[in-house]
């Protein structure tokens, strides 16, 4: 398949290596990325919270970007980020609800020859990999399960909440996508209880204990589930929950030492990707865990 | 008739016994309440289940319970639907709410969080002087507005499932955020600009939320008190330029020139601008301590000293332009689905509003003005 690919912001600035893992399993998966390199930040709820209208005309851009790339073949749009997706959700159904709303909005893009129609279909990676792709084809894709790997789930706010914005149902449990990735995988799902909650990173300018306190206790309940790693489809959070760990571990009194995935990188390494190719040398929690695992699967990977 | 499992919560303080979960069944109708179902167990099996409710009809928030982990009514949630969203035993799992104490069972000590920080807000009108000798003369829309939030019917449900409140105690909260803001957005009230530098210089006011969505999902009346917070700092940030204690205006103005200028976020800059440039003096004690995971970041190559400190990004001159027209303009152009609804929803009610208009005299003010009275 062939996506309008929106990388965000932060997957090309402090966590590259998402970026660089989602190129390198893109292939695998047999995607196609068409880069939306011209677009911008989808503002994550903080360009809303000072005018709506201009966040919603920056994403209304960037999905019109995005449907000149599906009327030339590309099946839809996709991110990699929970926070482009709740915040870009959120500015599509207020385009999406009136005609004439959204006329001003595009009346705005006009001089740059841009128009958005509504409806465009913006998925995030984890569920084109549930919906598009499918877990049995993933399965077959797999070439090293992650057998004995216990892994946390990580969510992130935006991509879970709020509910029917965001299309979560019975017949469309996207809050239980995680999970079910991970069995696909071969690996084993860790309950625990901050799957769901936030990372507290919106506030960590602004409140830091509180917002390192958030992190601190999800890594720490995780550890106590015997948890290996955590993955998350969100690199907000997972600054939070890996950058800012060894500050996070101070603000909780207790030593913490969680390796945190990003999604393409537990899914290329099931796919027989190396830690190396997926970038994990760079994380600042050393995911020795998932490397010892990965070695004792592969026999060797050597090099990092 | 149909046989529900309840697994309750039990905990009595007094007791000094830890709590404990207690099965019951009971034989109800589905479209039955679960507070009907926990009632049952109750008079029928154990009188000593200790649960708060009154009108059972979803307007007295009285019986704010968790069903399955997720706050709501237990008289606004039917059996079926519980059961739906039970785990694979078959149970439905009532638990008392969370963030505030329990006194027993399912009843929880709204007294000591709740109504404290509705309290806080100073929830009533500050009318504005001269006080007119009639009513006061709104528009129609203005009051529009607020009656999301005038929705709310205290029963605490956003109040249990707040991220923020579970790390900071102190924060204001979700409840009394959205109380701010009936007043706040409501014209008659003559304290606004005074609510909002209350909540800004509160370190944990309106700055504390992380925009979690926790409360929208919960409210059972559509409060969505987390959209009244972002509306809340849009008026306190650009309507009267309250400087607060979290620097969370700073932050919110920093990103958006952020983006201006590099059309995606440079990170790097983010964080010193957002505390008032790299050379503040709350800027440096921040990147001072800061700096070990900077250092372990260069280490890693998750950065690297190039890409940090040049802008390799620029704004295209579509996304500046953007800026330039939306950020022009004279008055915030804030399209709100709750007043304005959905295309696909408001089809044919235009025609429905107008019959009402030419059938009902419109009210017209002792000044001559056309609007309602409130």
């Amino acid at each position: 398949m062939k996506v309008a690919y929106w990388p965000g912001c932060v997957s090309r600035g402090f966590t590259a290596e998402l970026h660089g893992s989602m190129a390198a399993v893109a292939p695998m998966l047999n995607i196609e990325l068409v880069e939306l390199d011209r677009a911008s930040c989808c503002g994550a709820g903080v360009i809303a919270e000072h005018s709506q209208e201009l966040a919603d005309t920056l994403n209304a851009r960037t999905f019109a970007l995005a449907q000149q790339e599906i009327t030339q073949g590309a099946d839809l749009m996709m991110n990699i980020c929970s926070t482009c997706q709740g915040a870009q959700s959120e500015c599509q159904q207020r385009l999406d609800a009136s005609a004439e709303y959204r006329a001003q909005v595009n009346e705005t893009l006009s001089d740059e020859g841009l128009e958005y129609q509504d409806g465009i279909i913006n998925k995030n990676f984890l569920w084109v990999l549930v919906e598009d792709i499918g877990l049995d084809k993933l399965k077959t894709l797999v070439r090293n399960p992650l057998t004995d790997l216990r892994v946390g789930p990580f969510y992130g706010c935006y991509i879970v909440r709020p509910t029917d914005r965001l299309d979560i149902n019975r017949a469309q449990p996207r809050d239980e996508y995680l999970g079910q990735v991970i069995e696909a995988l071969g690996g084993t799902v860790i309950d625990y209880a901050g799957s769901h909650k936030c990372c507290g990173f919106p506030i960590i300018t602004m409140n830091k204990a509180a917002s390192l306190e958030q992190a601190g206790r999800h890594l720490g309940d995780a550890t106590d589930a015997d948890a290996d790693c955590l993955v998350t489809p969100c690199p907000l959070c997972h600054l939070n929950l890996d950058l800012q760990q060894p500050m996070a571990a101070k603000q909780v009194g207790r030593e913490l030492n969680m390796p945190v995935l990003h999604l393409p990188q537990l899914v290329g390494l099931a796919l027989g990707l190396s830690p190396k190719e997926l970038g994990l040398q760079h994380h600042i929690v050393k995911p020795t865990s998932v490397i010892d695992w990965s070695q004792a699967v592969v026999g060797g990977v050597g090099g990092w | 008739m149909a046989e529900f499992k309840l697994k309750i919560r039990r905990y009595d303080p007094e007791a000094g016994a830890a709590p404990y979960w207690d099965e019951h069944t009971v034989d109800l109708e589905p479209h039955r309440s679960v507070l009907e179902g926990i009632l049952q167990a109750r008079n029928e099996n154990d009188g000593s289940i200790g649960v708060r409710c009154s009108c059972r009809s979803a307007i007295c928030g009285s019986c704010g319970v968790r069903v399955n982990g997720k706050p709501g009514l237990a008289c606004h949630t039917h059996l079926d639907d519980a059961l739906a969203s039970a785990g694979e035993d078959g149970v439905i799992e009532v638990e008392p709410m969370g963030n505030m104490p329990i006194i027993k069972d399912l009843i929880v000590d709204m007294d000591a969080v709740h109504w404290k920080k509705i309290q806080r807000v100073t929830p009533w009108l500050i009318g504005k002087e001269p006080v007119p000798e009639r009513e006061y003369i709104v528009s129609r829309e203005s009051m529009i507005d607020v009656t999301q939030s005038m929705a709310c019917i205290q029963c605490g449900a956003c109040v249990s499932d707040c991220l923020s409140m579970e790390v900071d105690p102190l924060f204001v909260g979700p409840a009394a955020l959205a109380k701010t803001y009936r007043f706040v957005g409501d014209p008659r009230d003559a304290a606004h600009e005074q609510r909002l530098k209350d909540l800004g210089e509160d370190k944990h006011g309106i700055y504390d939320c992380t925009h979690c969505f926790k409360c929208i999902e919960a409210c059972p009346k559509g409060v969505a008190p987390m959209n009244q917070i972002m509306r809340l700092r849009r008026i306190a940030g650009n309507d009267f330029h309250i400087k607060d204690r979290n620097n969370g205006e700073r932050h919110e103005a920093a990103f958006v020139k952020n983006i201006e200028k590099n059309g995606i976020l440079h990170e790097a800059d983010l964080l010193p601008d957002s505390y008032g440039g790299k050379f503040h003096p709350r800027a440096v004690p921040e990147l001072i301590s800061s700096l070990p995971i900077v250092m372990t970041a260069l280490l890693r190559r998750k950065m690297t000293p190039g890409k940090a400190l040049l802008h390799p990004h620029k704004a295209p001159d579509g996304v500046k332009r953007i800026f330039e027209v939306v950020e022009g303009r004279d008055e915030r152009n804030e399209f709100n689905l709750y007043i304005s609804g959905t295309d696909a929803n408001n089809e044919g009610t235009a025609e429905v509003a107008e019959a009402i208009e030419t059938a009902e005299p419109a009210g017209v003010a002792p000044d001559g003005t056309e609007g309602s009275s409130a």
